[in-house]
């Protein structure tokens, strides 16, 4: 089967400059190199929605530098369409096209016309073509009464849905999206992932490879998700699969009040398998999320709770989310909160 | 192949539209483009006349004015582009697109002759409106040919820049900021080059500007005595290696710098 995207063994390190590398040998000190990428195995059908999900620093955007030519691996391979991005990158470039969240592409004297015409030459769309194309996108993306506008004068979520218009005129056979809905409002954010999701639809040939950490925005949107931490990828599957990898009865909400100490009252319980503290300093409350090593464990962890003088407040049994399987294999929550800008 | 040629074609009226649109959208920018580089020709023209020297020598300044907005056109407008093209994000868009990036680089050439031949003109208009300088053009012919001699050339070193500019940044922008001066220095912006002497006019002679200005110069101002450098069939010699010459060495560069970026990782790298 010829993937759209495949991976092998790739890893990306990054050294420290050549000056900074030379004085810190001189004064006796050694920086190892960062790993950003470690081994990482990916392959994504034709076709599908793929998401890499993972916090910060994951390793999501170098992987997407990568696959789009802007960075070469240190080790390993990567594969786009079955081309060697190090070895071809002009063939992998006439096949892919990439939209970053909170992108400031383009020129501000330019209408929102003008620019996606500008970046459809660059693909040697015909201008006709180019037109029809982003004035059908303009219509989709309600985006119709800016599309005169400079984009100077734009506000965040416009100029977002610009780019998502500027990153599918070309019409790209795979399609890089890197957090395409950051920082966008609720009704913004939620027109951005229909008009994805529709495209791909529309298209089933094409594939999309969609960075977030917007837990709910991959549960709803991906055929398949990748969980991505410190470089390395912990597990991948469809969303309902790594759900459903959680035992039944194992997930749990328990609401304590303002709990200031770093440590979690969980802290090193057998039965506990992972916690994420979530503070609420306005409602004086503190949302633990629980993940139990057995069903029948959570006896014990409202005993631990009673004995640091953690008072359960309230506690809701949960159905697994995908932020349940996150938090399953990382052991951590995402730093930015879960479902933020109206992903569910 | 042709599919190839038709998209860097394409490519280049594409970024070349944003200089032609900006030259249009943003009348505020020509008045300054012109009125600031004349009131440094007009300085130097002041003085020639004021210790008398030949008439031709304030004709001289009036071109070099002219021939400074190409200058700061390639320097600030192309080779340096490619530094704020990486703050603003557009860079990685280029790279990525299936290009050459000669034709981003192009492209804004194109745009930038057609915004700087317009404030060129006006300098020289102007220029010789207000100190009545006459012109005697001996070959209309090469006049033109050494224009884009000239052109091909200084634009060939402006890729060349960009280079550098693509992977250092601001680093390479302090660099050419260090240049500015000692660049309007030896091409004899002001005066004719040969008033360096022998060898400072040979070192000189090295930018291509240097060259063509001294062969406009020549030109334009036929029957007078401008000291040149060479004649001016040798200058456009010289100019046909140098565009030679610059042009394949930042096509070599652009790939050199962009892969020493990609293995580094500091091609898209912003804020350095």
């Amino acid at each position: 089967m010829q993937w759209s995207i495949e991976t092998r063994n790739l890893r990306r390190t990054f050294r420290d400059r050549p000056v900074r590398r030379l004085f810190r040998r001189a004064v006796g000190t050694k920086v190892p190199d960062k790993v950003a990428l470690e081994s990482v195995n990916v392959t994504v059908k034709p076709g599908e929605l793929f998401g890499l999900l993972g916090p910060n620093g994951a390793g999501k955007t170098t992987l997407i530098k990568i696959l789009s030519t802007l960075l070469l691996p240190s080790a390993g391979e990567a594969l786009v369409d079955g081309i060697d991005v190090a070895k071809d990158p002009d063939g992998v470039r006439r096949r892919v096209n990439m939209v970053s969240g909170g992108e400031h592409s383009g020129y501000g004297i330019l209408t929102v016309r003008e620019t996606i015409w500008m970046f459809s030459q660059f693909y040697g769309v015909p201008t006709k073509v180019a037109k029809k194309r982003a004035d059908a996108m303009i219509e989709r993306l309600n985006l119709t009464e800016s599309a005169d506008t400079k984009t100077s004068k734009l506000s965040t979520g416009m100029r977002q849905k610009m780019n998502i218009i500027r990153g599918f005129v070309s019409d790209p056979k795979i399609l890089f999206l890197d957090e395409p809905t950051l920082g966008l409002d609720v009704g913004i954010a939620r027109e951005v992932r229909a008009f994805v999701s529709e495209w791909i639809k529309e298209h089933p040939e094409r594939t999309v490879l969609l960075t977030t950490h917007y837990m709910a925005e991959a549960d709803s949107m991906c055929d398949r998700v990748a969980i991505i931490d410190q470089g390395r990828v912990l597990a991948c599957d469809t969303p309902a699969n790594l759900k459903r990898d959680l035992a039944p009865d194992c997930v749990y909400q328990i609401e304590v009040p303002l709990w200031t100490e770093t440590i979690s009252p969980l802290d090193q319980m057998p039965v506990v398998r992972s916690v994420a503290m979530e503070h609420r300093g306005d409602q004086g409350r503190t949302h633990l999320r629980v993940i139990l090593e057995e069903e029948g464990g959570i006896a014990s962890v409202t005993d631990r709770l009673a004995k640091r003088g953690a008072r359960v407040l309230s506690m809701t049994r949960l159905e697994p989310s995908l932020e349940d399987a996150f938090l399953n294999l990382v052991g951590h929550g995402l730093s930015s909160g879960n479902g933020e800008n109206g992903a569910r | 192949m042709r599919t190839n040629l038709t998209t860097n074609l394409r490519a280049i009226w594409g970024r070349a539209y944003v200089r032609v649109v900006g030259a249009n959208r943003e009348p505020s920018w020509l008045f300054f483009e012109v009125a600031l580089p004349l009131l440094a020709s007009f300085s130097f023209a002041l003085i020639y006349r004021g210790m008398g020297a030949p008439e031709q020598y304030v004709g001289f300044v009036v071109v070099s004015g002219a021939m400074i907005a190409f200058w700061q056109n390639i320097l600030w407008s192309m080779a340096a582009q490619f530094y704020w093209e990486k703050e603003m994000g557009n860079l990685e868009l280029y790279l990525i697109a299936p290009i050459s990036r000669m034709s981003i680089l192009m492209g804004m050439a194109v745009g930038g002759l057609f915004m700087t031949a317009i404030r060129a003109t006006l300098i020289l208009l102007i220029g010789t409106w207000v100190f009545g300088v006459t012109y005697q053009v001996s070959s209309w012919l090469l006049l033109t040919g050494v224009f884009v001699l000239t052109m091909g050339a200084v634009y060939g070193l402006g890729m060349l820049s960009s280079s550098l500019f693509m992977l250092f940044g601001r680093e390479a922008w302090h660099t050419a900021n260090l240049f500015q001066e000692p660049v309007y220095f030896a091409t004899g912006f002001y005066f004719p080059v040969r008033a360096l002497g022998d060898l400072g006019a040979m070192l000189a002679s090295a930018i291509p500007l240097t060259l063509g200005l001294d062969a406009i110069r020549q030109l334009i101002f036929s029957g007078t005595p401008v000291n040149p450098l060479f004649t001016v069939k040798t200058e456009m010699l010289l100019l046909v290696v140098a565009t030679i010459l610059f042009n394949w060495a930042a096509l070599r560069a652009l790939r050199f710098m962009e892969n020493l970026g990609k293995q580094s990782g500091r091609l898209t790298l912003k804020g350095q």
